[in-house]
C-alpha cells in the first residue's frame, strides 16, 4: 500500500466542487431505486406483522392465504434453516445471525408490535394486502417492557431467556445483553478534589433515520441455481453475506445488485425484505418484490436508540475537570446490539479528563432491534454531556468556551477507555467558534438565546474495493463494490482523476454488483469518500505502474527512467520519449486494469460544533431555530459542497431529534405515531440557513489528509438547543424530543 | 387498496343521480388530499369515486355586495389565496388557506373538502364558522342552506345525506367596522395539523367602541370544532380592550373540556385555547376596518 500523500500540485479536482455525477438523473427522476425495479411475471410481496409488543406465538396458519386465488406463495420462519447462533461485526454493528434470523421472520417469539411473522407473494400489491388477513397466528399474549430502566430490574417481562449479560458471570434471565465499563484514574479521588459536580439524568426517545425510499428488494431465484437480489442497500456485500447466513447458501451464488438509495443513515445495513423476497422467489420460481410502506419502516426496522443517560461531572473553581462518570443504558430493542459501545466511546472523547469511568448497558425491550443511526449512540450521549459541561462551566462562572478549551482533549490524550487520541483538532474548533462571528454578536430579544456543543466521533476505515479499465480513447471507467449514498461516486472519482492527472470528465464512475468486485465493507461509519477513496487513488498508481511498464517496451527504456507529470509519459533516455496518457491509451498491446484493495486500518476521528440561535415562545412553548453555524474538521474536503451538504443534513437531523422526532407508545407497546404527520420531522421552514465552516486539518495516513464527515454534524446540534433554550427561558431540558409542551411543563405552565 | 371506478361528471345533477344509484358506497373527491389517504390506509367500502373539479359551479369565486362570497366547494386553497376580493374583504380566510398542510397540498386542497371531512382540526372550518358561513348543499330532494355550526356532528361525521354534495361555502358581506383572524398552534412551521386553533370574528360600533357582534370558533378541542357562545356572548357590549380580551380568553378556556392525544395533552390544549383566543382577538382588531 502506498501510505504517502498524493502532491498538491496535482490537486485538481480534488478541493473543487464539480457537479454530483448522480445529480441529473436524480433531480430528472430516472435515477432506479428500489422501488422502481419491475420484472417481467414479477409477484408482489407482503409481511404480516405482529400487533403484540410480546407474545409467544402458538401456531400459524397459512392455509386460508395460500388458497386465496392470486396468492402464489407463504413463507413463515419454518421455511429457513436453523442460523448459526455466531456473532458478526458487519458495517458499525455486530450481528447475531441467529437473532437476525429470528428478527427476519419470527420464529418462537413476537417481540414488538411490527415485528414480522410471515410473508405473502401474489399477483397484485392489493390482493397480497388482503390476503394477509387470511393468516391466522395464535398468540400467548406476554406483558412487554418499554421501559430501558423496567428492563434492566425485571425479572418477569425477561425477552428471551437464555439471555445472559455478556462478561457477567451470573446465570440469571436478563434483558442486559452487555455491560460496558471503563475505569481511567481514580473517580472517587478526582470527585473528593472538586469543588463543584453536578450530576443529571438525561432521557432520549427512539428516532428513526426516516430515509425517503422505504426498504425494498426485488428477488429472482433463477433455475440454475443463482440468486440475484436488488436491493435498495448500503452494503451489497453486507447484504450478499446476510442472506448467504440466513439461507444457508453460497455467497458465489447470490448476486446482490445495489439499488439507487433513497437515503440509509445507518439503517439499511440489516436485511428485513431480502430474505423473505428471496424464499417467495425461491418457492414460486418468479422475481418478487417487496416494498415496505411507511408505517412498516417506522414499526418494522431498525431506529436508533432511547436512553436514559447519569452523567456526573466534578471541576475545580479553576475550570479544570476533575472527574467525571456516565452510566449510559442504551434500548436495543428486541435482541442484543444497541450502540452503547460507541456512545461510550463519544460520551467523554472531545475532553482530557483525568479520572473516569463508564458503564454501558445493552438493554432489551419490546421495541423494533434499533439499527445504526449516523454516529451511533453519540448525539444521545452528547445530548447528556455537554449540558452538564455547560452547566459546570455556568456554576464556576466561566464563559463555555474558555472552559471546554482548558478540557479540551488533543493528540495524545488518553481516553477513558485506554485508547489514545490520535491527530484531532478539538481545540482548533473551539478557537473557531470563539472568533466566529455568530457567537460575539448581541442576542436580539427576549427569550432569545444562543448555545453550543461540541462533539467527537472515532469514524471507521475498513475494506474497500476499486478497479479502472483504461480506454483506448484515454478514459477510463472506475468501478467499485461501495454503494454511493452520498455522491461518493464523485468523490472517489475526484481522487482517482488527480492521481491520474487526468480531468474528471474523463473518469466514469459507478457502482457495481457483488459478482463484478471484489469485497468492500458497507458505506457506513463516514469512511466511503475516505476509504473508498483511498483504494481509487491505490487503482489509478497501478493504473500508472502499469502504463509504465507498457511505455517502457514501447520506448525500450528501463522503467526506472519514465516520469509522468501533467499527464504526460517522458523518459531521459531515448529519444520522441513524450506522450500523453490518452495517446498512450491508444497504443496499448494489452489491457490495464488497475486495481486497489484496501483494509484502512489507520483512520482518525472528526470532531464539530455547533453554534445556534434560539427564540422560544413563552405562550406556547414553541423554539424556533433562528440562526446555526456548525463547524467541523473535515482534513481534507475533497468536495467542500458535498462536505457542507454533509454538514447542513447532519445539522438539519439533529434539529429533528431536538425538537419534533420520537417513537411514542401506549402502554401495551402499541406505537402512536407511525406516520410521517405525527412524527414529526422538520421541514424546510423549521430550518434555518445553516452556516457550514470546514476547517482542514489533515490526517496524513490519507492519501489527501481525508477524514470522514459523514456522521459528526448530527452529534452536537441537540445539545447546543438544548443550551440555548437554557439560556432562553431559564430552564433546561433533560430530555428529548423538546416539544412545546415539554417546554411548557418545564416553565411550569402546565403540568404532567 | 381497493379497486374502485372513477367517474368525473360536469354537472351536479349528475353527481346527485351518481350518489343516489351508488347509496353509500360512493365517495366526493376534490383535491383527494383527505379522500385518497383514507381509501389507501382504511378498509373502505368505496366502489366508486366522483370528481367533482370537473362541475363548474364547484370552482367558482363570486362575490357582491348583497349576497357576500361563494366560494364553490372545490376550489383549492392556492387559488384563494389569490383572490383579491378575498383579500381584501376576508383576510381570516387567506389565513386558514394558507396554512393548510404546505404548498403542494394548498394547491389540491379545498375548504369544501375540508368542511366534508368534518375533522375538530379543520382550519378551513375554523375560519368558515368566525365568519358565520353557511353550506349550500344539493341532494335529490333540491337545496338546502345550513350554517356550518350547524353541519357538523362528531369527528368525520357530518349532516349531509348519502345523496348530497356540497356546493359552496357563503358568506354574509362583511359589516362595516368588522375584523377577523384566524390562527393555530402546530409544532412544525408547516405540513402538520393543529393541537388547537381560534377563529375570531368582530363588529364593533364604531362611535362607542363597543362590540355589537362576535363569533369565535374553537378548533382540536372537542368532538368537532364549536362556535363558543360564552365567549361571543361576554364580548358583546364591551370595548376590545385588553381586559375584555383577557377576560374572552379564560372563558374560552373554561368552555372547553379536550382530550389528550398523540398531538397534544389536554392541559396543553386549554393553556393553548387561552393564549390563541387572545392572539385571534388581536389579529380581529387590528383588522376592524
Ligand atoms: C400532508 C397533509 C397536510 C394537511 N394539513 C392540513 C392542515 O394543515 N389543516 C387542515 O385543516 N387539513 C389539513 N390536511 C387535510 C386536508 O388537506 C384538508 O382537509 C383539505 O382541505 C381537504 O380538501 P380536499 O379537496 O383535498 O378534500 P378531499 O380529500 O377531496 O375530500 C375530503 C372529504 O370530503 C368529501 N367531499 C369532498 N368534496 C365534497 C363535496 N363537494 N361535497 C360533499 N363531500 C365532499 C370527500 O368525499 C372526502 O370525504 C392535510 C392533509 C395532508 C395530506
Amino acid at each position: 500500500m502506498n501510505n504517502s500523500m498524493v502532491s498538491m500540485d496535482k490537486h485538481r479536482s480534488v478541493g473543487t466542487r464539480p457537479e454530483r455525477i448522480d445529480a441529473k438523473e436524480k433531480v430528472t427522476g430516472s435515477a432506479l431505486f428500489g422501488t422502481d425495479i419491475m420484472m417481467p411475471g414479477m409477484l408482489h410481496g407482503r409481511i404480516l406483522r405482529s400487533p403484540h409488543a410480546h407474545a409467544r406465538i402458538i401456531s400459524i396458519n397459512t392455509a386460508n392465504a395460500e388458497s386465496m386465488s392470486g396468492v402464489f406463495a407463504v413463507v413463515t420462519a419454518n421455511d429457513l434453516p436453523e442460523a448459526d447462533d455466531m456473532k458478526e461485526k458487519l458495517g458499525e454493528s455486530t450481528i447475531n445471525y441467529k437473532f437476525l434470523r429470528d428478527n427476519n421472520l419470527a420464529s418462537d417469539k413476537v417481540l414488538y408490535v411490527g415485528h414480522a411473522v410471515a410473508a405473502l407473494a401474489a399477483e397484485t400489491p392489493d390482493i397480497a394486502e388482503n390476503a394477509l388477513e387470511l393468516i391466522e397466528v395464535e398468540y400467548e399474549i406476554l406483558d412487554p417492557v418499554l421501559d430501558v430502566r423496567e428492563s434492566m430490574s425485571t425479572e418477569l417481562k425477561i425477552l428471551h431467556e437464555q439471555l445472559r449479560t455478556l462478561g457477567s458471570t451470573n446465570d440469571k434471565s436478563t434483558n442486559v445483553a452487555q455491560h460496558i465499563h471503563h475505569v481511567k484514574g481514580d473517580p472517587s479521588l478526582g470527585f473528593d478534589e472538586a469543588d463543584v459536580i453536578i450530576e443529571r439524568e438525561f432521557i432520549t426517545a427512539p428516532v428513526h433515520q426516516s430515509y425517503l425510499e422505504p426498504h425494498a428488494a426485488t428477488a429472482t431465484w433463477g433455475k440454475d441455481g443463482n440468486l440475484t437480489i436488488y436491493a435498495s442497500t448500503q452494503g451489497a456485500f453486507v447484504t450478499r453475506r446476510q442472506v448467504s447466513q440466513l439461507l444457508q447458501y453460497p455467497m458465489s451464488k447470490i448476486k446482490v445488485i445495489p439499488t439507487e438509495v433513497g437515503g440509509a443513515f445507518g439503517g439499511k445495513n440489516p436485511t428485513y425484505v431480502e430474505v423473505p423476497a428471496s424464499l417467495l422467489s425461491y418457492k414460486t420460481a418468479k422475481p418478487v418484490r417487496v416494498v415496505m410502506s411507511r408505517e412498516e419502516v417506522i414499526l418494522g426496522t431498525g431506529p436508533g436508540s432511547g436512553t436514559s443517560i447519569k452523567v456526573k461531572m466534578g471541576a475545580k473553581k479553576s475550570g479544570k475537570i476533575t472527574a467525571a462518570q456516565a452510566e449510559l443504558c442504551y434500548e436495543a430493542g428486541a435482541y442484543p446490539g444497541s450502540p452503547v459501545d460507541p456512545g461510550s466511546m463519544a460520551i467523554f472523547a472531545a475532553y482530557d479528563i483525568p479520572n473516569g469511568q463508564i458503564d454501558g448497558y445493552d438493554v432489551l425491550v419490546n421495541k423494533p432491534r434499533v439499527a445504526a443511526y449516523r454516529a451511533p449512540g453519540a448525539p444521545q450521549a452528547a445530548f447528556a454531556c455537554e449540558q452538564v459541561i455547560d452547566e459546570l462551566a455556568s456554576s464556576i462562572a466561566m464563559d463555555g468556551i474558555e472552559f471546554r478549551m482548558m478540557n479540551a482533549a488533543s493528540e495524545g490524550t488518553e481516553r477513558i477507555n485506554g485508547k489514545l487520541h490520535k491527530s484531532i483538532a478539538i481545540k482548533e474548533i473551539l478557537g473557531i467558534i470563539d472568533d466566529h462571528p455568530h457567537y460575539n454578536e448581541p442576542i436580539q430579544g427576549p427569550y432569545q438565546g444562543r448555545g453550543v456543543a461540541i462533539g467527537f466521533w472515532d469514524n471507521w476505515g475498513a475494506r474497500s474495493s476499486v478497479d479502472i479499465n483504461v480506454n483506448s480513447d484515454g478514459t477510463v471507467n472506475l468501478i467499485s463494490g461501495s454503494v454511493d449514498l452520498t455522491g461518493s461516486r464523485t468523490t472517489v472519482a475526484m481522487q482517482a482523476a488527480d492521481v491520474l492527472e487526468i480531468p474528471l470528465e474523463k473518469v466514469k464512475s459507478s457502482m457495481v454488483d457483488t459478482d463484478s468486485i471484489s469485497y468492500a465493507d458497507t458505506s457506513a461509519g463516514s469512511r466511503t469518500t475516505m476509504a473508498t477513496g483511498k483504494a481509487a487513488v491505490e487503482a489509478a498508481y497501478d493504473v500508472i505502474g502499469k502504463l509504465k511498464l507498457e511505455i517502457a517496451s514501447l520506448w525500450n527504456v528501463s522503467i526506472d527512467s519514465i516520469r509522468y507529470a501533467n499527464g504526460v509519459f517522458s523518459s531521459n533516455k531515448g529519444k520522441d520519449t513524450n506522450m500523453t496518457f490518452q495517446e498512450l491509451a491508444g497504443k496499448l498491446s494489452g489491457q490495464v486494469t488497475g486495481h486497489g484493495n484496501v483494509n484502512v486500518e489507520d483512520w482518525a476521528g472528526a470532531g464539530g460544533g455547533t453554534i445556534v440561535d434560539v427564540e422560544v415562545d413563552p405562550d406556547t412553548g414553541q423554539i424556533k431555530i433562528l440562526k446555526c453555524t456548525v463547524i467541523q474538521n473535515a482534513g481534507k474536503a475533497i468536495h467542500p459542497g458535498q462536505v457542507e451538504g454533509q454538514m447542513q443534513g447532519g445539522v438539519v437531523q439533529g434539529i429533528g431529534w431536538a425538537l419534533y422526532e420520537g417513537y411514542e407508545y401506549d402502554k401495551n407497546g402499541k406505537v402512536l405515531n407511525a406516520n410521517l404527520l405525527d412524527y414529526k420531522l422538520p421541514t424546510a421552514l423549521d430550518v434555518p440557513n445553516i452556516d457550514a465552516v470546514i476547517i482542514e486539518k489533515p490526517f496524513p495516513s490519507n492519501p489527501y489528509g481525508a477524514r470522514g464527515v459523514g456522521e459528526t454534524p448530527i452529534i452536537s446540534p441537540a445539545p447546543a438547543i438544548a443550551n440555548a433554550v437554557q439560556k432562553a427561558l431559564g430552564v433546561r431540558l433533560h430530555r428529548l424530543p423538546m416539544t412545546p409542551s415539554r417546554i411548557l411543563e418545564e416553565i411550569g405552565i402546565t403540568s404532567e | 387498496m381497493k379497486d374502485f371506478t372513477y367517474v368525473s361528471p360536469s354537472s351536479i345533477g349528475e353527481v346527485v343521480g351518481l350518489l343516489s344509484e351508488n347509496e353509500g358506497c360512493a365517495a366526493l373527491l376534490a383535491g383527494g388530499t383527505d379522500l385518497l389517504v383514507q381509501l389507501r390506509n382504511t378498509n373502505s367500502d368505496v366502489d366508486v369515486v366522483i370528481d367533482v373539479k370537473k362541475i363548474s359551479q364547484l370552482n367558482d369565486i363570486s362575490y357582491d355586495v348583497d349576497n357576500g362570497l361563494s366560494v364553490g366547494a372545490a376550489v383549492p386553497c392556492s387559488q384563494i389565496y389569490q383572490s383579491d376580493i378575498i383579500l381584501e374583504k376576508y383576510p381570516i380566510i387567506i389565513d386558514a388557506a394558507s396554512i393548510i398542510g404546505g404548498k403542494a397540498i394548498q394547491n389540491r386542497a379545498s375548504f369544501g373538502g375540508n368542511v366534508c371531512n368534518s375533522s375538530p382540526s379543520g382550519d378551513a372550518i375554523g375560519a368558515m364558522m368566525a365568519l358565520g358561513a353557511t353550506c349550500e348543499i344539493v341532494g335529490s330532494n333540491g337545496v338546502r342552506t345550513v350554517p356550518i355550526n350547524e353541519f357538523f356532528i362528531a369527528p368525520g361525521k357530518n349532516i349531509l345525506m348519502t345523496d348530497e354534495i356540497l356546493v359552496a361555502l357563503k358568506v354574509p358581506p362583511p359589516k362595516q367596522y368588522s375584523g377577523s383572524g384566524y390562527i393555530r398552534f402546530t409544532p412544525r412551521a408547516e405540513m402538520d395539523i393543529a393541537v388547537a386553533g381560534v377563529g375570531s370574528y368582530l363588529e364593533v360600533d364604531r362611535k362607542s367602541d363597543q362590540i355589537l357582534s362576535a363569533r369565535i370558533a374553537l378548533v382540536a378541542v372537542a368532538p368537532t370544532p364549536v362556535l363558543s357562545t360564552s365567549v361571543a356572548q361576554m364580548l358583546i357590549g364591551n370595548t376590545p380592550i385588553e381586559n375584555t380580551i383577557q377576560m374572552a380568553a379564560s372563558l374560552a378556556q373554561e368552555s372547553i373540556s379536550p382530550i389528550t392525544d398523540v398531538r397534544g395533552t389536554a392541559a396543553q390544549r386549554k393553556h393553548l385555547i387561552g393564549v390563541l383566543t387572545k392572539r385571534s382577538l388581536n389579529l380581529a382588531v387590528s383588522r376592524v376596518k
